[in-house]
């Protein structure tokens, strides 16, 4: 039994941390993908500036989190998502729009999207180091450790405040974008653009405004993600391209262009790393006592210093056998 | 003739006075290192040019095909390892390859089941299960052997044999995985290869950097013996030089084949699909074949271009790797001197290199002023770590360069010339 909640915990758990942060990156990266029609690879930084923002404002303001009894830096990301989007929709104006009204190649805005990777990522480390740090600051991790009832089960079920935090979330936060796309005006006319940009011109669309509505979802949605990732673990500066490949990953799996294929997307890239990396021994250890085999001290399917490699192989099974990815994303 | 040349010809003096200037102030042996190392950064940029010059192909897993070329060369070049061969571990090693190939051929054999009227959900059943029995059995029978090699006697050490047989394997090697990457992308949108290409670069590093018993991992392997006579027997300025001077000759062999394929019909072919898709498919071109052709050369040239490098380091170290300093700066050098124009890339890689080397002692200096003024004005007191961020706001400068080249001169300061033969 202590062998299956250690299963629950290090799969069930951190798969659907993991695939909950990933889900949020991802919707981001379809959006962008489907309205702009250009991979957004700053997408990981930005999420990284989001959760230095957090911390910043944290550390500016920690007595607020225990006035309330939750963590200070999810009291301060409302503030920290709006700070984002301002950055992202100001990043859009600098260094995107401008050449978009030159009517380059898309393939252009991906270099530029580096460029503006590598800004974030310097400005970042310029001020705030190169170390990790922790967003508690002032309070204290709450872990909840839940007993079962049957008897054979002495391991706990362990969970984390930030935990609950992100999964309460990401709940939240799809379906108000579910809402937000099917039933607004300004939602349907984010999907009109993606269905057919022209066509959405000239029936009167304002192109600006849904441009500008896609780089505030996006980025207060790199905010969240980033500073529930950060609240979670620790407050990383280089995660980047780490977190990048799986996102794109989830983007093209659940299909680009669909915000619940990118959902999908980042479960099922978040679930296959964990279960990847996840030690088989520890669950085949009761039966193998009872039929006397003899186990290999490690039966994870992929050493955990090759767990990139998960995603990068489930793009690269995706772009083989349906490059549309699961639900038929719009944009090949 | 040379008017038409003007602007290059003031480029290239000015380049060169730069390149006279660096070596005035900080001598020769320093200069002659960092003149190879460009030249080694020029012919990874001529891949570049190449691929997105000529073809408009995003790649940006440079770092991997850099690092796989290094990691070739350090194979092949580094001295045998007696203790490894003498012992039983080399014939282990052997029956697990042996394996290994077997899955192999399996695979390959049950790709080409369709010959035989298997339908296609079956034969890719079929293929997948082969896949994930072969990589278990592979895994789990070299473990063991990794772990008895890397007690016992280290690393596998190298073959011995001369560094140029290295530098064709580094640059072949680097082909093949492009092959693989392109094959599958290139029919798909443009963005798909940049990040496929990204994810390659980030599991070769991840690949050396673990397989201790083949790499060393973060032991590092060194010294990588050169293909000219090395410092300890000419000194360093004409060791260095003389390894220069093959750098050189290598890039003048590359750029004159680089220049004839950009002139003669095959490379007018690709500027077609590069500017016109559309109508290139409707000439009847063969857009992915010959995309696929040029992503390869391109990779090759970087894998050359890598080995070259890491022979010259003489110190084979795979978490040197990092995107920034082997994928980006090159982009910076490509899209800065020019892309689709050989003479620019030169240009850019040697000057953007020059810069590049030059900013570390810069940016700290400027960080040093900063913290100096600021405490004697402010009272600031600096983070410990100034230093270390000083060398980040280079990051932020390349990023910067990125973007306000594209914005600003999208051709680079050489650009393409589009030849037109007028009757």
């Amino acid at each position: 039994m202590n062998e299956f909640i250690f299963l629950f915990n290090s799969v069930v758990i951190s798969g659907a941390v993991i695939g909950a942060i990933y889900a949020m990156g991802a919707i981001g990266v379809t959006l962008i993908f489907s309205i702009l029609r250009f991979a957004h690879f700053a997408h990981a930084d930005l999420m990284t500036t989001g959760a230095f923002v957090t911390f910043f404002l944290t550390v500016m303001f920690p007595g607020v989190g225990p006035a309330v009894g939750l963590p200070t830096a999810f009291v301060m990301l409302p503030i920290a998502m709006v700070l984002t989007s301002l950055i992202a929709v100001g990043i859009d104006k600098a260094f995107y729009k401008p050449l978009r009204e030159h009517n380059v190649k898309p393939i252009v805005l991906v270099m530029a999207s580096l460029g503006v990777t590598f800004m974030l990522q310097g400005l970042v480390r310029l001020f705030a180091g190169t170390g990790s740090r922790n967003l508690f600051v002032d309070d204290r991790k709450e872990i909840f450790r839940i007993d079962l009832p049957w008897e054979l089960a002495s391991r706990k079920i362990v969970i984390t405040e930030p935990q609950l935090l992100l999964f309460l979330f990401t709940i939240i936060a799809v379906v108000s974008l579910h809402y937000f796309l099917t039933r607004s005006r300004l939602g349907k006319a984010m999907r009109a653009m993606s269905d057919n940009a022209d066509l959405a011109r000239v029936s009167g669309i304002n192109v600006n405004v849904v441009v500008i509505v896609t780089w505030v979802i996006a980025g207060s949605l790199c905010a969240a993600a980033g500073t529930l990732l950060s609240l979670d673990v620790a407050l990383k500066p280089d995660l980047s391209f780490n977190l990048l490949l799986p996102i794109f990953a989830a983007a093209i799996v659940g299909g680009v262009g669909h915000v619940y294929g990118a959902v999908l997307g980042g479960f099922v890239v978040g679930f296959a790393e964990s279960l990847a990396v996840f030690n088989w021994a520890v669950v085949l250890r009761p039966l193998a006592r009872a039929m006397e085999w003899d186990l290999p001290r490690s039966m994870a399917l992929v050493p955990t210093e090759y767990k990139i490699t998960v995603p990068f192989f489930i793009l690269i099974a995706i772009l083989v056998l349906r490059p549309t990815g699961i639900l038929k994303g719009k944009v090949i | 003739m040379l008017a038409d040349y003007k602007r290059e010809i003031i480029l290239f003096s000015g380049l060169f006075a730069l390149i006279l200037l660096v070596m005035s102030f900080m001598g020769m042996a320093y200069s002659t290192r960092m003149l190879v190392e460009a030249s080694c950064y020029a012919i990874i940029a001529l891949g570049l040019t190449i691929q997105w010059g000529y073809a408009g192909l995003f790649n940006a897993g440079i770092m991997g095909f850099l690092a796989i070329g290094a990691f070739l060369t350090m194979l092949f070049s580094y001295p045998v390892n007696e203790d490894f061969w003498g012992s039983g571990l080399a014939s282990d090693l052997g029956s697990v390859f042996l394996k290994l190939l077997i899955g192999i051929v399996l695979i390959v054999g049950s790709m080409q089941l369709g010959r035989f009227g298997v339908r296609q959900n079956v034969r890719r059943l079929i293929t997948l299960i082969l896949i994930a029995i072969t990589y278990i059995v592979f895994m789990n029978s070299l473990d063991p052997v990794a772990g008895a090699i890397e007690s016992e006697v280290g690393f596998i050490g190298g073959f011995g044999l001369p560094v140029w047989i290295g530098w064709v394997f580094g640059g072949l090697v680097a082909g093949g995985i492009a092959y693989f990457i392109g094959h599958i992308c290139l029919g798909l949108r443009s963005d798909y290869l940049a990040v496929a290409t990204l994810g390659i670069a980030e599991i070769i590093k991840a690949f050396l950097k673990n397989a201790d018993w083949l790499t060393r991992g973060t032991l590092t392997v060194s010294p990588l013996p050169w293909p000219t006579p090395g410092p300890a027997e000419l000194g360093f300025v004409m060791a260095r030089a003389l390894y220069l001077s093959l750098t050189a000759l290598m890039i003048v062999v590359i750029f004159f084949l680089l220049t004839r394929a950009y002139n003669a019909p095959w490379g007018r072919m690709l500027r077609a699909i590069r500017d016109n898709e559309t109508s290139a498919l409707a000439m009847g071109k063969n857009v992915n074949k010959r995309r696929l052709e040029v992503f390869v050369f391109g990779a090759i040239l970087m894998g050359i271009g890598g080995a070259v490098l890491g022979s010259f380091n003489g110190i084979f170290d795979p978490s040197g790797y990092i995107p920034l300093n082997h994928t980006f700066l090159i982009w910076v050098m490509v899209i800065l001197g020019g892309a689709g124009n050989n003479l620019g890339t030169l240009f850019g890689a040697v000057f953007v290199y020059i810069l590049w080397t030059m900013s570390e002692p810069v940016a700290l200096w400027v960080f040093d002023v900063i913290r100096n003024l600021g405490d004697a004005w402010f009272g600031w007191e600096a983070p410990g770590d100034l230093d270390s961020r000083a060398l980040q706001a280079r990051v932020f400068v390349i990023g910067l360069t990125i973007t306000l080249v594209l914005r600003y001169a999208p051709k680079g300061v050489i650009p393409e010339r589009v030849a037109h033969h007028h009757e």
